[in-house]
């Protein structure tokens, strides 16, 4: 099947088998392999992109759901060489380990930032709890998350 | 410790930012699936349904006539080469595919290799298998039993599922010491088998160039320089020689111990590449990972503590059946077929122990790997925190004071255990009370009184866990003879700025910053113009990998040693061109000096300049230097924690209100990472107290095979960490370091179930097995006749 996608704001024409799960395409046929596959049943969140605008788990979305909208994956958060502010509080607030989650986990918490730019604890916590994390415990990442907000705020972005 | 370089050069105790990071947080990682190779080939697996089975027949027909599908291959086509067996890291053997039998479901049958990742999946759907049921056998008791079906029939005069028998200690003091004890307790424990579950799961891509012979291997592996030898020595056979083959362990989405073994589905990849030659790529996905790959734990423990009535500890006895599944594939020294169990004697003086570990084969899943953990040192400080706490119960005795009590002294050190171990250092009731201090332990315990009284179930646990990690010294450690030894190779080129590469791997751990902080901080170059490589076997020195904590112990120990050779270099370069003698210089990081004439000196980067433009003659050009670094002993990280949890009497449910974890591990590189390794085991300490758990019914049909029902916890069931530390350094290390990777994993599940047991006790209970969940919880509760 012919479908279309933008993709980070750059657009393309692709031929799919109805099947294909979104993750493969994005990885596999636009090879953009920040977004990771960690799962097969909708619970860990590695595979987490933004379809227009909206976080969903692409192991379980077929690709030809995606046809003329807009997907935005980690690649996508980086802006003329400027880190987002959720980049830029994983790192400060060592909110990553072995890395392999966080392109999710990045993309969940900026959307959720768009919807809620000052969250609590709580709110945060919630927001990425489809999120499966192994190696941080957490507890830096909801700091990660609070960094962004406050730069946010600041008009970091 | 105090600081000795400045935030530029970013040497020991600083918490620099991770160098790994800036490509993580781009989605610029290369992990295993990342790799793609023109004209690759897809590997996909059929499983077995059964637990025990009987093959009569694979048709592979409609598989082969699917699109897209390659070839089908089974144990037949790799008996011929002899491959469908091959050696455990315990000298065991595990099918690769099986020929005869299945023996536990998800087991491999056949594998399928296509054109796609779809066409290999819609072949391995049409591989048709006739099996035979055979009668099961799951529980390792019964398995004992004399009319149990016999498991390995492959194995001639194998006449039971034994395996082996294990045994430590002094049986005799132990058993007179309990003949004189004042009070004894007893207790069973079962450790359920868990899963590590890294959210990345196995795989491989294997190339084999038939131009030039050569195998490339990028590889889901912990050590990767131990996995192309023994490539080489089960595959020599077929032409696999060791300087053809190379290991490369890209960025690693998690280990935790179960990316250490050997699973059937890379060697059915380096088989099929070899035959094809093309590239072949196989990822498991998260259902294969949980249902087929290395378990951890699975320890059936019968404890035995005997006390005076004064409260002071005398002796330990533990016997323990260990099931092992099918195989005994776990991954321990040679020395110690139940890994470094015989630290169960924790932070305590016993003055007699002994320990029997039976291992028992049974229709499930080969293993036992560690879960994050030192060789079954979770078993271990499980067994005795528990009893500990039972003991002091038992006594009338608050757990703390009990504690404080049976503590090893810090003069003690270093200790001989009754077990044999030599402790190198500890503070042990610092820990303690530096916990109870920051919990406010006092006041919880007058809480807890008042909340007692309206009926409410409160309690407070812990656990003063003592580990040993840094295997290890290679009189006592190697894994399939290969000595447990790592290191560290230097080159410093002319500018001043150097590579270094380890014969460990991170897989999450931040190496790349924490070696080049203490290369920073031996030679005084600033860590940001360090390089650090590590994971591939053409280019990095010889390592046995990164798994029980041994990384900064041993290659950390490594990357000092040679650090101090090319200081050693540097100072006669140094002497050359200040014109003065070697032993008038005095060395500060990143500089020598004359004695007396500060301003006299020679920075290491000119002096790295000079050791390629103007060496002294007689001297070899150059600055490098490598370290195989054997340690003279392991190391022995420590700490206290308090867990305060809140039970809900209505549904059972845990609730962990505040947990405060002091770790003591020794000299700290970057307190940043040391704390995030800390948060994290913890959560990985609270996941099998409270969540995951792998079990099978009758039949051997697993429970908990996905993630639907393999509970991870998340951000919402996490408590917010609180966590401090002490430090005392290990004498037996060149930086005083001791390793923390795995500490909270080790240490917090017993902190976690004593305060379930402490909130429960005046009901009557007196041991509640991990995990905890509120079913098993809400029972107890109705037994007791708390809830209706």
């Amino acid at each position: 099947m012919q479908i279309q996608v933008s993709i980070n704001g750059e657009k393309h024409q692709v031929d799919v088998e109805p099947r294909l799960l979104l993750v493969h395409l994005i990885r596999e046929v636009l090879r953009l392999t920040g977004t990771h596959i960690g799962c097969d049943t909708t619970h860990c969140g590695a595979c987490t992109v933004l379809l227009d605008g909206r976080p969903v788990k692409s192991c379980t979305l077929f690709a030809v759901q995606a046809t003329g909208k807009e997907i935005m994956t980690v690649e996508g958060l980086e802006l003329d060489g400027m880190l987002h502010p959720v980049q830029e509080g994983f790192m400060a607030e060592h909110g990553l380990q072995c890395g392999y989650c966080t392109p999710g986990m990045l993309m969940t918490s900026y959307a959720f930032l768009q919807k809620n730019p000052d969250p609590s604890e709580e709110e945060i916590r919630w927001a990425i709890s489809g999120n499966l994390c192994r190696c941080t415990g957490y507890v830096n990442i909801v700091k990660a998350i609070q960094y962004a907000a406050n730069k946010a705020r600041q008009g970091g972005s | 410790m105090a600081l000795r370089t400045s935030p530029e050069i970013g040497g020991m105790g600083h918490s620099i930012k991770r160098k790994e990071d800036p490509r993580f947080i781009r989605g610029k990682g290369n992990y295993v699936d990342d790799v793609q190779l023109p004209g690759m080939l897809y590997l996909d697996i059929v499983r077995s349904p059964y637990a025990h089975a009987k093959i009569k027949k694979i048709d592979s027909s409609k598989a082969l006539a699917t699109p897209g599908v390659a070839a089908v291959i089974t144990g037949q086509d790799l008996a011929k080469y002899n491959l469908h067996w091959m050696p455990t890291l315990m000298s065991d053997t595990q099918m690769v595919l099986p020929v005869e039998k299945v023996m536990y479901q998800a087991q491999e049958v056949a594998a399928v290799l296509a054109t796609s990742r779809y066409a290999a999946a819609d072949g391995a759907a049409a591989v048709e298998v006739e099996y035979e049921p055979l009668p099961v056998v799951v529980d390792p008791k019964k398995a004992l039993r004399p009319d149990a079906p016999v498991l390995r029939t492959d194995k001639k005069d194998k006449k039971d599922n034994h395996i082996w028998h294990w045994e430590w200690g002094n049986k005799d003091s132990t058993d007179r010491a309990f003949r004189d004890a004042d009070v004894t307790v007893k207790q069973e424990i079962y450790l359920p088998r868990i899963h590590v579950a890294s959210i990345e799961t196995c795989g491989c891509v294997a190339h084999f160039d038939k131009v030039n012979g050569k195998l490339t291997v990028w590889m889901t592996t912990q050590a990767p320089h131990a996995i192309r030898t023994v490539f080489a020595l089960v595959a020599g056979h077929v032409g696999l020689a060791e300087h053809k083959i190379r290991i490369i362990s890209p960025d690693i989405g998690g280990g935790f111990g179960g990316k250490v073994p050997v699973y059937p589905g890379y060697v059915i990849a380096v088989a099929a590449s070899v035959l094809t030659g093309k590239p072949v790529k196989w990822i498991e996905d998260r259902m294969e990972n949980l249902q087929a790959d290395s378990f951890a734990r699975d320890y059936h423990i019968a404890a035995e503590l005997a006390a005076k009535k004064d409260g002071t500890l005398t002796a330990l006895k533990i016997k323990t059946i260990a099931d092992h599944g099918y195989a005994d594939a776990a991954a321990n020294p040679s020395k110690f077929p139940a890994g470094l169990f015989h630290i169960c004697t924790g932070s305590y003086d016993f003055k007699a122990a002994h320990v029997e570990v039976d291992g028992v084969y049974t229709n499930k899943p080969p293993g036992g790997i560690a879960y994050r953990c030192s060789f079954r040192v979770t078993e271990a400080v499980h067994t005795i925190e528990r009893m500990a706490d039972l003991m002091a119960h038992e006594l009338g005795m608050d757990p703390a004071e009990f504690r404080l009590k049976n503590f090893i002294k810090p003069e003690q050190f270093p200790y001989k255990s009754a077990l044999g171990w030599e402790y190198d250092s500890g503070n042990y009731a610092g820990a303690l009370q530096k916990a109870m201090e920051k919990i406010g332990y006092a006041e919880l315990r007058r809480e807890q009184a008042e909340k007692r009284k309206r009926g409410e179930l409160m309690g407070i646990g812990i656990s003063s866990f003592t580990e040993i990690v840094g295997a290890g010294p290679s009189k006592h450690f190697d894994i399939l003879g290969l000595k447990m030894f790592d290191s560290c190779e230097i080159r410093i080129h002319p500018t001043g700025k150097a590579i270094a590469r380890f014969g460990t791997k991170s897989q999450g751990q931040g190496h790349e910053t924490t070696y080049a902080q203490i290369l920073a901080e031996e030679l005084g170059i600033p860590a940001a113009d360090i390089q650090i490589e590590e994971g591939d076997t053409d280019t990095a020195p010889y390592g046995l990998g990164t798994y029980a904590s041994r990384s900064t112990p041993v290659a950390g120990a490594a990357a000092a040693m040679a650090a101090r050779k090319i200081q050693d270099k540097a100072r006669k370069i140094a002497a050359y061109l200040l014109e003065a003698h070697e032993e008038d210089l005095v060395w500060e990081p990143g500089k020598f000096s004359v004695k007396g004439a500060p301003n006299r000196a020679k920075t290491i980067q000119e002096i790295a300049f000079a050791a390629y433009t103007n060496h002294p003659q007689g001297m070899e050009a150059g600055l490098e230097a490598v370290s195989y670094y054997d340690p003279p002993n392991l190391t022995f990280p420590f700490g206290s924690y308090i867990c305060v949890v809140d039970i809900d009497k209505g549904t059972g449910e845990v609730k962990v209100r505040r947990f405060v974890a002091v770790d003591d591990c020794g000299n700290i590189i970057n307190p940043m990472i040391v704390e995030g390794q800390i948060h994290g085991g913890l959560t990985m300490g609270l996941a099998p107290a409270l969540y995951e758990e792998i079990s099978y019914d009758e039949l051997g049909n697993i429970q908990g095979g996905s993630f639907i029902d393999y509970l991870l916890p998340t951000a919402v069931e996490t408590p917010k960490w609180e966590t401090d530390k002490t430090c005392t350094p290990s004498p037996h290390h060149p930086l005083g370091a001791k390793g923390v990777g795995e500490s909270a994993t080790v240490g917090a599940p017993a902190a976690i179930a004593n305060a379930v047991v402490d909130a429960l006790w005046h009901l009557g209970v007196r041991h509640v097995d991990i995990p905890i969940t509120p079913a098993k919880v809400w029972k107890l509760l109705r037994e007791k006749g708390v809830t209706e």
